[in-house]
């Protein structure tokens, strides 16, 4: 690989790639994160329909591959008439991967704050929602960032997968200029990216963590 | 005396757990400036009793009304009443994320709606209270079981609640941290809280209560002044278990 290669034609070809992937990942964490939350909530706070329903949606995105839920999405919907784009498409299924695994995080995150928590919550007249939105899930999500960082992480290689619905981010970049140029270097090079994706976000949940772990308590 | 001299009335309270009656029809009233103290042995009901009265434990009979309103059956007025009902709990149950004085906060900003400056005037003003205002800015994990009660009292008082229910307030301290919590407790039935405290603290009950209610199997076996319940029991039972204490009724 020459260094004319490598700086004219790879990188920026990588640059735009890499671009499209962390749009992928700004667009859809955000609400990965939002619904996972309200999905945990919802099953271990819900009544019997909202559980019901909780329960079934990560079960069912737990059950299918993300690359057949990204062609349900990007192939199968315009046969009942709903087109979206390959960016939606994909945001669609980053969003429903990572709010269902985020979800797990968070409930086992809840169930682990202590009882008292909320009785004490109740007994100052707090309603139920306030006391979990003030008292239980600031608890619960600082326990829980190991787990969604871990989460997060695989959300930035996943997002390769919206290369198949033929959008072209980060690998997919990269896998045309491979095909153009047979050049396997291109594949280390791309993974040197990843792994200083995840590396930044491997430190900044460290930060993190270590920002908001509560003073007395385990982890500071 | 009417009825209206009573600010909180309990009438019949009946829980059962499974198998288990705990509370087999308790009543009693409670006037403005008491100190109501129960004791008894363990598991029979006392503390159930406090949790039925602010509903965190849903009586299966019987009703509780403040003030002349009803506290059971209510709905969602429960959270009115909560904040007219203040409780401490054995373990203290300081909220593990918020600093002393964020807890005692929390309330007053999400449940009473006050500004940040009103409510942090108001909690800095409950800590002097209990003595604990330098250490304000330190959290739960930071405290003595002692400091976290008297934070927790704190937290209770700053709702302006008509009546404080203990719950085994210093059974978690050790005896020197018990004292801290107990005079704490003493000033505050001198100033005319109204108080229920379930405790196995004899001195406490015998030097502020104005009642001691003594339970046995889900049921009020006797009641009246600590003169009465102490020095001159009306049944043998009372006057056992009473006994138990006998070197312990110093303040």
């Amino acid at each position: 690989m020459d260094a004319d290669f490598l700086i004219n034609i790879l990188l920026p070809a990588l640059w735009e790639g890499l671009l499209v992937t962390l749009k992928l990942i700004i667009l859809s964490a955000p609400f990965g994160l939002l619904f996972g939350t309200l999905l945990a909530v919802g099953r271990v706070y819900g009544g019997f329909f909202v559980n019901l329903f909780c329960r079934f949606f990560v079960g069912f995105i737990k059950g299918c591959p993300l690359i057949l839920l990204l062609f349900i999405l990007y192939f199968g919907l315009p046969s009942v008439g709903i087109y979206l784009s390959a960016l939606l498409a994909s945001v669609i299924g980053f969003i429903c991967c990572n709010s269902a695994y985020n979800s797990e995080y968070i409930r086992g995150a809840i169930l682990s704050v202590k009882e008292g928590q909320m009785i004490a919550a109740s007994a100052l007249g707090m309603t139920r929602i306030q006391a979990i939105r003030h008292v239980v899930l600031p608890q619960a999500m600082r326990r829980a960032i190991p787990g969604l960082s871990n989460e997060f992480i695989y959300l930035i290689k996943y997002s390769s997968l919206a290369y198949m619905i033929t959008l072209i981010e980060l690998t997919g970049a990269g896998k045309l200029i491979f095909s153009k140029y047979f050049e396997p270097d291109v594949f280390i090079m791309i993974g040197i990216i990843y792994l200083a994706l995840v590396t930044i976000t491997t430190v900044g949940a460290n930060a993190l963590e270590k920002k908001l772990a509560i003073p007395g308590t385990q982890g500071r | 005396m009417a009825d209206d001299d009573y600010i909180l009335r309990v009438e019949d309270i009946h829980k059962t757990y499974g198998d288990s009656e705990v509370l087999k029809g308790v009543s009693f009233n409670v006037r403005k400036g008491d100190t109501i103290v129960f004791i008894g042995p363990s598991g029979t009901g006392k503390s159930t009793l406090l949790r039925c009265i602010n509903q965190l434990t849903v009586p299966d009979k019987g009703r509780v009304y403040l003030h002349e309103e009803e506290v059971t059956n209510c709905g969602s007025r429960i959270n009115h009443f909560r904040q007219k009902i203040g409780m401490v709990f054995q373990n203290f149950y300081l909220f593990d994320h918020l600093t002393a004085v964020k807890n005692v906060e929390i309330a007053l900003l999400k449940v009473k709606g006050m500004s940040p400056e009103e409510a942090r005037e108001k909690a800095l003003f409950e800590l002097r209270q209990v003595g604990m205002e330098e250490w304000a800015d330190h959290y739960p994990a930071e405290l003595s079981g002692g400091q976290a009660q008297r934070v927790s009292i704190a937290r209770a008082l700053a709702m302006e609640p008509d009546v404080i229910l203990f719950d085994e307030p210093t059974s978690a301290l050790d005896p020197e941290l018990t004292r801290e919590v107990l005079e704490v407790m003493k000033k505050l039935a001198l100033e005319g809280m109204t108080m229920l405290v379930v405790t196995h603290e004899m001195g406490f009950a015998r030097s502020v209560a104005t009642e001691i209610i003594f339970m046995e199997g889900g049921k009020i076996l006797e009641a009246g002044t600590p003169e009465d319940i102490i020095k001159n029991p009306g049944s043998e039972r009372t006057k056992s278990f009473i006994g138990q204490f006998s070197g312990n009724l110093g303040d």
